[in-house]
């Protein structure tokens, strides 16, 4: 790419990194996301992973917030506060990678969807539209029973199940793009389909998909969380399973609110973190979009 | 005023030749749901061949058995036929409602889901028209005093709502509202529909509602929001549109020109809408019912997990899809009778 | 005694970065019976004027001055009383062939109900029929929706529906833009049949002065939300004062006549930005005679001849001649 092409771009980023900070709620979401991927990050130096083994607990058993355990213990005397910054590296990593499987085939199925015609567009579209109608939770937990608990299959099923959003919006957006004249030119010079989709088409509908992936994330966390906790969990801790041990362990009627509060509330912290973010990235975005496909 | 409406009405029913598009958009529609409903039977079919291990096994689990008494087993399941024929037993067995037998319960799927079914409707259906009601009517407010402070309010409390997933906050008023917590006491029962000692008559309705209030306010709190969100789009489109100006202009009263103009208007795509989260609701009742206990087809649902229960969950799964599929294409003629410009065509 | 008269009125938004003035002291006078035209670029403030005539611009929107419509100062009224002006004193017809029409209703209810809300009759069956009649339209497509009628017959919809309370002035807002031309000169020749059977009088706005000049008495030219030229139609559009009224004249040639199409056309520029207008005379950046003295002279409308106004420096110099 020449350097024009990139002083561009960068004065790109600079005019969209000047309208984001005008964003409050997307500016404040971005530093609550930065700090818990970096508390998720930093986790393996500010504690041990023995904590989470069962034979090695220390404190009571589902004992209250103290000075030694700042949110209290579980069921097994284990430090809940540590079980968490555990838990939040196993549900952002599922919560991301099954965002980016939703958006990777959301994105392919779409613009595929509106870059042909005839019986192919067809199809797509009748898959995306079948997709769209089941129940997401429903046919995730199916696939996680059958396949199995593990990461990659809790990833796969959430994936899986949440592409047909993303496919109709990447779908509407080519159908716009395709629609203005220099697409026409292309055609007219020899541009393949393959040249068209990934030089034109691609790069116009890159900011629809950025948006829409933050908010791809936000259900994501939601979707494993609950995966996890009816039971569909991925093998390893992560918040939604935490509370699922809670319920089991009947912290709900014993009073035991730490237990159900801590991780509960990292869960909405975090995705209203990624959804108003994405709102905010949709707000920028929007008004160039608007531009893009006149 | 009226006369002119009759006169449409009647003109309308009396069969035209938009009538007769009408039927044929219906069936069409139709054909549509049938074809999604035969997809999901095949995925079905499909996804539940992927099971690792042998299904005999998983069915006698702790049970020892002989090879013969296995492959009397096999046979009956059908396991010894080639997998197309397996396939057409399966299409057969599924149309005639024949799910199969429990592994857990040893009881017939139908059955069980029979009996789920009821509770499953009762919570849903309630839910979801207290969301629908409480969903509309404050979208509607909140659009038409664009900016304000309710309106402000009612966009902030919906993200937080979306952002909170539904179990949670069914642990949270479990441990409040019916456990009750520190000072507060706990008001509502914490599981299942009826008390142990169930009342008769009358009595028994109360109790069954008592039952039903921290569910159906779980549900109902994190459905509304979508609802209230949609509406709310939907009523800002219109309320730009010229024809609201015109009926200004013509010296309406402002609630008037709300409610005959703005709001069919932003209706239309609304209920639409309405229909299509359908399956968001039942994520949310599968949820409500497992903390809750509450006996329906989402309890029955995730227990057969924990088997896992094979047949149960295709059984279930099936007859949930299908719901689902029908309340969509519902949707979709719901949407052809109600908007005009869309009924000639 | 005019019928309509507007005193110095002046609107301003509130918008989040500050105020935008889309009127700036606008004053005339409307006799009964006169069809007044008010042409402009988009953007110059004649919708804008024309909205808040029936107070119908959003809580945004700041107004100023005095509109006196038949004596009573509509920006005084209390809103029952301005209800009831609404559409029985002054009624409204929009681009009809967009979203002027409720699409979900149908065209029968929507020209009843003015008459029911000002209850002027309790069987509106029979005047619907007359109306649509008027407008050449048959008294069945009262059961009609707006979607099965083509632009041209909404816009005669919009008609009936502000003739319906006999009203004395009509206010048309930019009437034909989105209808072909032979539609549109059918629409045009049916309202001043209509209005001129009546008595009624109209402000009509658009930017194609040559309707304007055909269907109006008067013809007024706004230019950053000002009045910079008003005068009798023909005179303004043919022989005009202000250099952009005769730029926009010039827009529109004389089909079949050789000055006009030699001659050179079109305007170079922008229309100045609301929030940042230029010192003095608005227009003298793009102005092709703009004199020296005017980035700084403060203009208004004076006297350009016989029952003439302009806003322009030179008509001073040709008037004291």
């Amino acid at each position: 790419m020449t350097t024009i092409a990139w002083q561009r771009r960068r004065a790109g980023l600079g005019r969209f990194w000047a309208e984001f900070r005008k964003q409050r709620a997307g500016v404040i979401g971005g530093a609550i996301l930065l700090a818990a991927v970096a508390l998720a990050l930093l986790t393996p130096l500010l504690s041990d992973i023995s904590v989470m083994d069962v034979t090695k607990a220390t404190g009571q058993k589902l004992a209250p917030p103290s000075f030694e355990f700042p949110l209290g213990t579980d069921e097994s005397g284990r430090s809940v506060l540590e079980m968490i910054m555990w838990g939040s590296r196993v549900s952002l990593f599922i919560g991301f990678l099954a965002a980016l499987l939703s958006i990777g085939i959301g994105t392919v199925v779409g613009i595929a969807a509106g870059h042909f015609r005839g019986w192919l567009s067809a199809v797509l579209m009748r898959v995306t539209d079948w997709f769209l109608v089941l129940p997401s939770l429903v046919l995730a937990l199916v696939l996680s029973a059958i396949l199995g608990g593990s990461g990659a299959t809790i990833i796969l099923a959430i994936g899986i199940t949440s592409w047909a959003t993303t496919a109709r919006l990447i779908r509407a957006q080519t159908l716009a793009v395709e629609a203005r004249p220099y697409i026409e030119r292309a055609k007219a010079l020899g541009a393949g389909h393959w040249h068209i989709m990934s030089r034109h088409v691609l790069p116009n509908v890159a900011p629809l998909v950025l948006a829409n992936t933050t908010l791809q994330v936000a259900s994501a966390i939601v979707a494993e969380s609950t995966l996890a906790f009816l039971g569909a969990t991925s093998g390893s801790t992560s918040w939604g399973s935490l509370l699922r041990g809670a319920y089991d362990w009947g912290a709900a009627t014993k009073g035991a609110w730490w237990y159900i509060l801590s991780p509960g509330v990292c869960i909405v912290a975090v995705v209203l973190a990624f959804t108003l973010c994405g709102r905010a990235l949709e707000a920028v975005l929007n008004p160039r979009l608007r531009g893009v496909s006149r | 005023m009226t006369s002119t409406i009759d006169t449409g009405l009647a003109a309308d029913l009396a069969a035209g030749p938009a009538s007769r598009g009408m039927w044929r958009y219906a069936l069409t529609k139709l054909g549509g749901a049938l074809l999604s409903i035969v997809m999901v039977v095949i995925a079905t079919f499909f996804l539940f061949r992927l099971i690792p291990g042998d299904p005999v096994i998983a069915y006698t689990r702790d049970v020892p058995l002989s090879p013969d008494q296995i492959n009397l087993l096999r046979k009956q399941m059908g396991l010894d036929q080639p997998v197309p024929q397996q396939f057409l037993d399966f299409l057969v067995r599924t149309f005639t409602f024949d799910f199969g037998t429990s592994y857990e319960y040893r009881r017939p799927v139908l059955d069980l889901i029979g009996e789920r079914f009821g509770p499953t409707l009762l919570l849903t259906g309630v839910g979801v028209i207290i969301s629908v009601a409480l969903g509309l009517w404050q979208g509607t407010r909140a659009a038409w005093k664009h900016g304000g402070r309710f309106d402000r309010y009612s966009t902030a409390v919906s993200l937080v709502l979306w952002s909170v997933p539904t179990f949670w906050l069914g642990l949270l008023l479990l441990m409040t509202l019916a456990s009750g917590i520190g000072p507060i006491p706990g008001l509502f029962p914490t599981r299942g529909m009826e008390s142990v000692d169930s009342p008769d008559g009358f009595a028994y309705v109360l109790d069954v509602a008592h039952h039903m209030v921290l569910p159906c306010l779980t549900l109902v709190a994190v459905v509304y929001a979508q609802y209230l969100l949609v509406m709310r789009s939907s009523l800002l489109d219109e309320i730009g549109q010229d024809y609201v100006v015109t009926a200004r202009a013509k010296g309406l009263r402002d609630d008037l020109v709300r409610r005959r103009h703005a709001v069919p208007n932003a209706l239309l795509p609304t209920v639409t809408l309405v229909f299509i989260h359908i399956g968001f609701v039942v994520g949310g009742a599968v949820s409500v019912e497992y903390v809750y206990s509450w006996p329906g087809l989402g309890l029955l649902f995730v227990e057969a997990i924990k088997g896992p229960d094979f047949p149960v969950m295709q059984g279930t799964f099936i007859v949930v899809c299908v719901a689902v599929i029908i309340m969509n294409t519902l949707a979709d003629v719901l949407y052809h009778v109600l908007d005009p410009r869309v009924r000639s065509t | 005694m005019s019928l309509l008269e507007l005193d110095e009125l002046s609107i301003t938004y509130r918008i989040a970065s500050g105020e935008v003035p889309a009127v700036r002291g606008v004053s005339l006078a409307l006799a009964p019976g006169e069809a007044l035209g008010i042409a402009g670029e988009s953007g110059s403030g004649k919708s804008t004027l024309a909205m808040a005539l029936l107070r119908l611009l959003p809580a945004t929107a700041r107004v100023e001055g005095k509109i006196m419509l038949g004596g009573e100062d509509i920006l005084a009224m209390k809103w029952g009383r301005l209800r009831a002006v609404r559409w029985a004193e002054a009624s409204i017809v929009f681009q009809g062939a967009q979203h002027g029409l409720n699409p979900v209703r149908r065209i029968g209810e929507q020209i009843a109900e003015p008459l029911i809300i000002h209850e002027i009759t309790k069987n509106p069956d029979k005047r619907v029929a007359e109306l649509l009649s008027q407008v050449g339209l048959p008294a069945w497509r009262a059961r009609s929706y707006p979607h099965e009628l083509s632009g041209g017959q909404r816009q005669r919809v919009m008609i009936a529906m502000a003739l319906a309370c006999e009203p004395r002035l009509i206010i048309a807002d930019e009437p034909t833009t989105a209808l072909d031309v032979m539609v549109q000169a059918q629409v045009l020749t049916l309202i001043k049949g209509l209005i001129a059977e009546r008595g009624i009088s109209m402000i009509m706005i658009s930017h194609d002065l040559s309707v304007l000049a055909d269907m109006c008495d008067r013809l007024g030219v706004m230019y950053a939300g000002r009045l910079v030229e008003v005068g009798p139609s023909h005179e303004v559009f043919h022989d005009a004062k202000h250099p952009y009224s005769r730029a926009l004249a010039a827009a529109f040639p004389t089909v079949g006549d050789p000055v006009s199409r030699l001659a050179p056309k079109g305007l170079g520029g922008d229309p100045p930005d609301p929030m940042d207008l230029p010192a003095g005379c608005p227009f003298h950046p793009r102005c092709p005679v703009a004199l020296p003295g005017c980035a700084s002279l403060d203009v208004q409308l004076w006297r350009a001849g016989d029952r003439r106004e302009a806003a322009c420096v030179h008509v001073l110099e040709t008037e004291a001649s």
